[in-house]
């Protein structure tokens, strides 16, 4: 079994089977972590590139620490440093990388599509690190891995997505993943933040956390950004938090045990109170762990020879 | 004397009621006579049009020459050579050059760019504001004095609601119509396409149907107040309609367009982030393409407008979000509307000439719109049976910005001919 495409767009484009494909390969990648000395050979020779338009600290180093774990070259390109500040086009740039040989390049941009284009344009593998409200696939997928190894399934629960459902690329990655594995997905958040047709993905609209919260299997939390508000889409971050705050109480309407999530950062005390993120039931860190193991399942997948 | 003499076609005037196969005899630059077997002399060039739509002149009431100021992307040279390759005879183009449209100089250089490199008529629009900017009137009686024909400020909407009351009320003075491109920033705040299912899943910031209908009932309000002309451009929402007809019924002077590729696609062509898609307002749901459909075949909708919007390719090779909107509409204008609605018995010729022709004259107050002997012989010929591949490449618009590349069309313009002189061939302009 491999990968159909050799570019990862989105969870949209994927397979159940290959969505397993992928959980299944990190597990073995968690373990290589988890050694000593964390390196493989595997993609030696190989050269990855991090191509980020958009700040972000967690989904590079988890990347280029992926990459080069597996024994690959890596280099990343921010916006700050390099020529795209100087308004070289998408096209120019990837025609760049292409003349130096990556074999593959993770993108994340603001704009939506934008790894599409990449795709357009360059013979290399294509992993969207994240576009504008479009999707962040890796981050579906480690949540995903994450939810399987402490619920041991992902078929038949019930999964609640919390905060900004409209902005958000990991939101929308989850959904696609998640229904596609056969758990029922709630998303709750106020009126303003909840996308035209959302439900025709095959998830459950609710408004008020505590109804969506109850029976729960899984919450993931999303951030919440503060420029929302500035654009009138809430009255304050008070507000929002007075409503919408994962809270202990919140959480005891869950199952007992039920996992809570969190792609990070997290602003603790306005989506997700401290004593959540720091609580029991919290896996926050170790899907960062995760997150890299996900992460090497699939640079091995798309250029190192499971292809 | 130079004369053309159509053989054979089938001439359909809405201005008369005609439907016959007939010939058309062109003399100078007037229409000299239509019937059976007319006469030729050695002069006469004769073009045999058997099978052949003839009709009015096509008038295309909206589209972007781009000249003065943004020459890369299109100029009244090239434009006007698309628009007879499009089999039209006459265009206007919107005043959102560079400098503005907004006083008699800019008007008058276009006009004189048209008399000099032109190959079909072109009526300047005059801008609405000082710059575009929607807070004080242009100069409208020098506007008018030096040839537009209307005033707009199209791809600025007119955010004010006095200063377009004003803008109705103004123009009683010089009976023209104000052409509103609808649409309420506030409300599309940034968006790209479509608010919609296919939004949310593609992650593009949306564009709700209610940022069109807010302004078509306001402007529709204000023109009922003041008794000012108002034409609305570009309509693209079926919520539109319903106060475009609650207005009509009312007595309120408002007409209003709809352009092709509102009729021939959705929201769901976005999908694959192809920017030649992007173009405001945005390709909305089919439930509003139906809706649209139907408002043109029963003629709510006045007239067929392409919005021509060419743009260069490197501004359309980028990011969707950052891509202007606009879509190089002209020479693929007249097979898209005969191929998806008259072939397929969903518009008739009638409605399609009346709509693209004689309305767009009345609304301008322009010659042309008519085959009536001696009248001005502005002509469109249509081959019905012409079927042949859009490809952008032949294009003579600078613009390539085009989501029907490579999509397979009947019914392609044959001839063009303009104050009796033929301006277009087979396709090909002769000047």
């Amino acid at each position: 079994m491999v990968l159909k495409s050799k570019h990862l767009l989105g969870l949209k484009d994927l397979t159940r089977q290959e969505i397993e494909l992928i959980l299944d390969t990190a597990g073995p990648m968690k373990e290589i972590i988890q050694r000593d000395i964390k390196k493989v050979p595997t993609l030696r020779g190989k050269l990855v590139v991090t191509l980020f338009y958009e700040p972000s600290t967690r989904t590079r180093t988890s990347f280029e620490l992926a990459a080069k774990y597996m024994g690959a070259d890596t280099v990343s390109i921010a916006t700050s440093t390099s020529s795209v500040a100087k308004g070289e086009s998408l096209r120019d740039t990837a025609q760049t990388l292409a003349a130096m040989g990556a074999d593959a390049v993770i993108i994340r941009h603001s704009a939506a599509g934008s790894p599409v284009l990449l795709a357009r344009y360059i013979k290399a593998s294509v992993i969207n690190g994240g576009d504008g409200m479009h999707e962040h696939p890796t981050q579906a997928l480690l949540d995903m891995f994450t939810i399987r190894e402490k619920m041991g399934r992902i078929e038949g629960l019930k999964v609640v997505i919390l905060g900004d459902i409209l902005h958000s690329r990991v939101a929308r990655s989850n959904i696609w993943g998640l229904t596609k594995m056969g758990a029922e997905v709630r998303v709750v958040g106020p009126p303003t933040l909840i996308p035209e047709g959302i439900e025709n993905l095959g998830v459950k609209v609710f408004y008020r956390v505590e109804e969506a919260l109850r029976g729960a299997d899984v919450v993931n939390v999303l951030r919440i950004q503060r420029e929302r508000q500035k654009k009138g889409l809430f009255p304050s971050l008070r507000e929002y938090a007075l409503l919408y705050q994962l809270t202990p109480e919140r959480l005891r309407l869950a199952k007992p045990g039920a996992l809570v999530l969190h792609p990070g950062p997290m602003n603790r005390g306005i989506e997700i109170s401290p004593a959540v993120a720091d609580g029991l039931q919290s896996a926050i860190t170790e899907q960062v762990t995760n997150g890299v193991a996900v992460r090497m399942a699939l640079l091995y997948l798309l250029i190192g020879g499971g292809r | 004397m130079m004369k053309i003499l159509l053989r054979g076609g089938r001439v359909i005037d809405p201005s008369q009621d005609l439907d016959k196969v007939a010939d058309v005899l062109v003399s100078g630059d007037r229409i000299a006579a239509i019937g059976e077997n007319l006469e030729k002399d050695r002069e006469t060039k004769v073009l045999d049009v058997g099978g052949c739509i003839v009709a009015p002149g096509f008038i295309d009431m909206h589209v972007h020459l781009r000249e003065p100021g943004y020459e890369q992307k299109e100029t009244i040279a090239t434009g006007t050579r698309a628009a007879a390759a499009g089999g039209f005879t006459a265009v206007a183009c919107m005043p959102n050059t560079q400098p503005v449209a907004d006083n008699a100089a800019v008007i008058a250089y276009i006009r004189e760019r048209a008399r000099a490199v032109g190959v079909v008529r072109v009526y300047p629009i005059g801008a609405l504001s000082k710059g575009s900017k929607g807070e004080e009137l242009a100069e409208i009686y020098d506007l008018v004095e030096a040839g537009a024909v209307a005033i707009s400020d199209d791809g600025n909407p007119v955010m004010n609601a006095e200063v377009m009351r004003r803008a109705l009320e103004y123009t009683r003075l010089f009976n023209i119509p104000v052409i509103s491109h609808c649409e309420d920033l506030n409300l599309t705040a940034g968006g790209v396409m479509h608010e919609g299912f296919v939004s949310t899943i593609l992650g593009l910031r949306g564009i709700p149907a209610a940022s069109e209908q807010v302004m078509v009932a306001r402007d529709v309000i204000l023109a009922g107040l003041t008794g000012g002309r108002l034409h609305l451009a570009h309509l693209s929402s079926a919520g539109s309609l319903h106060i475009l007809k609650e207005a009509k019924s009312k007595g309120v002077k408002v007409t209003a367009e709809v352009t092709p590729h509102h009729l021939c696609l959705t929201d769901e062509a976005v999908i694959g982030y192809d920017t030649t898609t992007k173009v405001n307002p945005p390709l909305r749901s089919e439930e509003d393409r139906q809706a649209l459909e139907e408002a043109l075949r029963d003629g709510l909708l006045d007239v067929l407008a392409t919005d021509h919007a060419p743009h260069t390719e490197e501004e359309k090779d980028v990011e969707y979000d950052i891509a202007p909107f606009g879509i190089s509409g002209l020479e693929t204008a007249i097979p898209l509307v005969v191929t998806r609605l008259v072939e397929k018995g969903r518009l008739s010729w009638q409605r399609l000439i009346e709509a693209w022709s004689c309305r767009p004259a009345s609304i301008l107050n322009i010659p042309g719109g008519s085959l009536k002997e001696g009248s001005i012989a502005d002509i469109t010929v249509i081959a019905p049976d012409w079927e042949k591949e859009v490809d952008v490449d032949t294009f003579y618009s600078l613009g390539k910005n085009s989501p029907f590349q490579g999509l397979k069309l009947k019914g392609w313009p044959l001839v063009t001919i303009v104050a009796g002189r033929l301006v277009m061939e087979n396709g090909r302009v002769l000047y």
